[in-house]
Order: C-alpha cells, then structure tokens, then sequence
C-alpha cells in the first residue's frame, strides 16, 4: 500500500512543482532559473521539518520520499546549470549550482530545526 | 491554450512524476542501506541528469516545443525525470551527515553531486545532440 500511495503524492508533488514553475518563471528576470531555486529550497526546507519532527517511516516515505521527493528536482538544476555553461555564461551556472546546493542545505537544517524545537 | 490542453499537461507531469517516484524509491531501496554515503540518491541524480540532458537536447533538435514533442517533454522530462531525481533528500542526507560530524564525506557527497550531475548533463547534451543529428 505504501508504495501505491508514495507514487500517487510523487505524482502531485511533480504536478505541484509543474504548477508553480509555470507561475513564477514569467514572473522572474530570466537571467537564472528562480523558480527551480525556489521548489528546491522550499522542498528541503520541508523535508528537513519532517525529519526533525520525527515523523513515522510510513509517512515520511509517502510525504517526504513521495511529495517532496515528485516537487524537488535535481535533473532540472543539473540541466540548466549545463545550458549556462554551455552558454558560456560560466559565473552565472558556477552560482546557481553553489547557491542552489548551499541554501537547500542551510533550509533543510533550519527545518529540521523548527522541527526538533516544535 | 485550450483548457483541454492544460489538462493534459498537467496529467502527463503527474503520472510521469508518479513512475518517476517509485522508480527512484526502488533504487534507493536497493542501493541505500549499508552505505553511510548515499549512493542510491547519487545514482538516480547523475543518471537523471544525463537523461534529462541528452532528451531535451535531442527534442530541441527535432523542433518546437509543441504537440507531441511537448508531450514527450512533460511526460518523460518535467514528469518522469523531475520525479525520479530528488534535490530535498540530497539536501538533508548532506545535512544530516554534516550535522552527525561527518563533515568530509557530507561535503563530498553534496558537492559530489552537484558536480556530476553538471557533467552527467553535459554529457547527455553532447550524446542527445550526436543522437540527433
């Protein structure tokens, strides 16, 4: 059973992110990908406060490995940070990648703080 | 766009994300346990990146990004393989190995990642563009 449910919220965690994206990215200067920033950081943020409020294995599989796991993308940040550099516009895919993996890292310890303290 | 076809785009992302998700849940079962360093994550996330890179390149070089082209790309690229790959458990696996005091291989594995799945994608571009052709 779990694994049907994981697969049903990987699948509405991949629409949300779809949803969101197709919001933000006109919304944005397209000088960086935003929006792949924004899904990221927010989906580790949120895994972080699962793992710190200790969540139970069936849920953390089907929130936290289904969800978050559908809404984060690592494909979508390796390919834009590619089509920089491939762009030539080196400083720009060295930040995305150094920001994108810095704050995701910094925003999933601050979940999982929130979380412990919670 | 007629609504009818925001419908369906929306349908393909998410029975692409679906499989995506349960693809990578299986990987990572089957590669995760017994190693303190994730390797289930890192599998998914480099082989991820070359696919999504050799797939655009590859759709990009066929035309526009309309009818079935758009599909494939939503089904198999914003669904399949933005669910399959994850950035939320990479970032708390590396946080978690940073904050238990393995601080080596938490950097290793988060910066690691980050720069094969750069070069996993430029790969994919270079081999989708040969493909292409």
């Amino acid at each position: 059973m779990t694994p049907l449910l994981l697969a049903i919220a990987g699948g509405l965690g991949a629409g949300a992110r779809y949803g969101l994206d197709l919001w933000v990215r006109p919304r944005v200067s397209t000088l960086l990908p935003w929006s792949t920033l924004l899904i990221n950081v927010t989906g580790s943020f949120a895994l972080g406060l699962l793992v710190g409020l200790g969540t139970s294995d069936t849920w953390h599989t089907i929130l936290g490995t289904g969800f978050l796991g559908g809404y984060t993308t690592f494909s979508t940040a390796s390919v834009e940070t590619a089509h920089l550099a491939i762009d030539r516009r080196d400083a720009a895919a060295a930040a995305n990648a150094l920001v994108m993996l810095t704050v995701s890292v910094a925003a999933a310890a601050g979940g999982y703080l929130l979380g412990r303290s919670g | 766009m007629r609504p009818t076809g925001r419908i369906t785009d929306v349908a393909l992302v998410v029975v692409g994300g679906a499989t995506g998700s349960l693809t990578r849940y299986g990987v990572s079962e089957w590669l995760n346990p017994g190693h303190r360093f994730p390797v289930g994550t890192f599998a998914v996330n480099v082989t991820g990146s070359f696919v999504l890179g050799a797939l655009l390149a590859v759709l990009v070089l066929r035309g526009d990004d309309t009818g079935r082209r758009h599909q494939v790309r939503l089904l198999l690229g914003t669904g399949f393989l933005g669910g399959y790959t994850t950035y939320s458990s990479l970032a708390v696996e590396a946080e978690t190995l940073l904050r238990s005091d393995h601080v080596a291989l938490g950097l290793a594995y988060a910066v690691g990642s980050v720069v094969a799945g750069l070069l996993a994608a430029l790969a994919g571009v270079a081999v989708g563009r040969r493909a292409a052709r």
